[in-house]
């Protein structure tokens, strides 16, 4: 057996693997703040409520109307940010004159409401959702096992974060976007609603957030809590990315889930503290984040 | 006016135990200490810190263990326990304030989880079910165990604490706090060194944080995770929002209102406690951003059409 300080490589593999493929919720769910905070300059609290909400939103489709894994992971982002775009037009709108804490703080409030909602409803414990068939199985590279459902998140997360970032970096909407995020007040004198990109920006992050949801559903139990403690991590990936670059977020996200990987060998016990041990080194030498820019 | 409001509510403190329960009204205590000590960082220095409960549960933990493992007094454990929260908030507060605003609040509330992680893993903090049984030991021959006796103890450390966090704010230092508050620019241009400023602001607050959660340590006799978690840094900042931030009064009503809150929902409405918590903080961040003491003194401002803004 080869082994690689004294860990069989199989292991390795197998946990940077599953590190990786945290990295792909992570990238998607801090893509999905990045572009949020890029456009309303406003963090998301209630973007691990909104993760958990497409999950729950999977079950709910699979166990009451029969839809299935593919339906769902069109269905329920669109669903869930659909959700987002109402509380931006009831809530969120009201706050854009004022200090962004306050966005903050009515977006924490939203997640207790949330998470405080779905506890009542199904417990603690949480809900199981099957693997859909057409993943199931593993493919045998010879030297090693992938289950591909596993290979299938880490690929389509790349897939549509690669996508988020073709557009927001070369198509016309896209310009329109970073334009709006530079200078609101010009971009609406020169005829483009401003206001409707805002809402469907705020739309768009939440649905980046159930569509991870979706797709942790079969991986980790469907749970009220499941988006409470991993928001925080998020957090982390963000600072350390870069606030507001999307670049930084999907490059730090996926690297800091197999850094966790590779702690999880090593050193089991640090690997819950080992992003926030980097997000304060990262703050010493460079406070602005991996690929931020300095005001 | 204020002196005689002062006194009114120190005889209505003097005098609750006979109404009211003195473990429910110990448990207000801590949380207005743990609320005030937080505005001072908020209210008055303009930072908002997402990372609190690091300091007020990180205190609760080395108190506890203190007295329950190394048979330590009730005193130098609470004063350690606050100690070791300064200590630790000269710590974050050195990472947290090269960044501001938003960033500042997510630096603080990450490092506080790390806190929360390192709380799970240890061997020494017993991990999901935290420190147990600790007793609250006995002081210059007084036996604490008495909940009247603990209560006007702490009483005593919670009015020297206000008074302490009353003088910071009047201070000329709490004047440089605000004129960062208001512009730090302006501060930097004037010749201060605003980052000292700040990183003892935070340490100030870490360490009256801690202090009030070694002394939840000495009521409750237990200190667990809930005390590290962010939804506990959340539930101080809602108290002081709720209360009025950047008055003195605010926090200690906000957490007078919480607590009884919690404490007369909790055995009806379950888990729903959450959800009414998480809607009186869309409300207060909605409609009522001065808080219920900022409301109703910019009320009697009204009412007597005085221009002075109140100090309360």
């Amino acid at each position: 057996m080869t082994e690689l300080f004294e860990v069989p490589l199989l292991a390795l593999l197998g946990q940077l693997l599953l590190g990786l493929v945290n990295g792909s919720f992570y990238a998607l769910l801090s893509l999905g703040l990045a572009v949020i905070f890029g456009m309303l300059n406003i963090i998301n609290f209630a973007h691990g409520a909104f993760y958990m909400l497409g999950a729950f939103a999977a079950w709910m489709l699979l166990s009451t109307f029969g839809v299935g894994y593919f339906g769902a992971l069109v269905l329920a982002p669109i669903l869930v940010g659909s959700l987002g775009i109402l509380v931006e037009r009831l809530l969120l709108k009201r706050l854009y004159r004022l200090d962004p804490l306050y966005g903050l703080l009515l977006t924490f409030g939203l997640a207790l409401i949330l998470e405080g909602l779905f506890r009542d409803w199904f417990g603690v414990s949480g809900e199981t959702y099957e693997v859909p068939e057409a993943l199931e199985g593993a493919i045998n590279l010879g030297f090693m096992v992938l289950p591909k459902y596993r290979v299938w998140v880490v690929g389509f997360s790349i897939l549509v974060c690669l996508a988020t970032w073709l557009i927001i970096e070369k198509t016309r909407l896209g310009s329109y976007l970073r334009a709006a995020t530079e200078n609101p007040q010009l971009t609406q004198a020169f005829g483009v609603n401003v206001p409707l990109m805002v809402m469907m920006t705020y739309g768009f992050g939440v649905g980046l957030a159930a569509l991870a949801g979706v797709m942790a559903a079969p991986i980790f139990q469907v749970s009220p809590l499941m988006g409470s403690n991993l928001i925080i991590v998020v957090f982390a990936v963000v600072v350390i990315g870069g606030m507001g670059s999307i670049l930084g977020a999907i490059v730090s996200g996926l690297s800091l889930g197999l850094v966790e990987g590779l702690a999880k060998v090593y050193w089991p016990e640090a690997s819950a503290t080992v992003v926030f041990v980097i997000m304060a080194i990262v703050l010493i030498l460079r406070p602005a984040g991996l690929l931020g820019k300095e005001q | 006016m204020r002196r005689l409001a002062v006194l009114l509510a120190l005889a209505a403190a003097v005098l609750a135990p006979a109404v009211l329960y003195p473990v429910l009204l110990m448990k207000v205590l801590c949380f207005a200490l743990f609320a005030s000590a937080f505005n001072l960082l908020l209210g008055y220095t303009g930072l908002l810190s997402f990372g609190h409960a690091a300091f007020f549960g990180g205190a609760a933990y080395v108190t506890g263990y203190l007295i329950r493992e190394w048979s330590w007094g009730p005193l130098p454990g609470v004063l350690a326990g606050a100690a070791a929260a300064g200590l630790l908030g000269w710590v974050v507060g050195r990472l947290a304030i090269r960044r501001q605003g938003i960033y500042f609040a997510m630096i603080t509330l990450a490092l506080a989880q790390m806190l929360y992680f390192v709380c799970i893993e240890l061997p020494q903090t017993g991990g999901e079910d935290g420190l147990q049984g600790i007793p609250r030991g006995t002081l210059a021959g007084l036996d604490l165990s008495h909940d009247l006796l603990l209560y006007y103890l702490i009483l005593a450390v919670c009015v020297l604490a206000f008074a302490l966090i009353y003088r910071t704010i009047h201070s000329p230092f709490g004047q440089v706090l605000k004129a960062i508050r208001e512009n730090e620019a302006r501060a930097v241009s004037l010749g201060y060194d605003v980052a000292r400023y700040k990183l003892l602001a935070f340490v100030l607050s870490a360490t009256l944080s801690g202090l009030a959660g070694a002394l939840k340590v000495l009521v409750f006799k237990f200190a667990t995770l809930t005390d590290v978690h962010w939804h506990m840094s959340g539930e101080v900042v809602l108290m002081t929002i709720l209360g009025g931030i950047g008055t003195v009064a605010g926090p200690i009503v906000g957490s007078a209102f919480i607590v009884t809150l919690e404490d007369q929902l909790a055995d009806k409405v379950g888990s729903l406690v959450t959800v009414i918590m998480g809607g009186i903080f869309v409300l207060c961040v909605l409609l009522f951003r001065r808080g219920i003491v900022g409301e109703a003194a910019a009320f009697g401002q009204r009412l007597l059409g005085s221009r002075n803004s109140p100090d309360i």
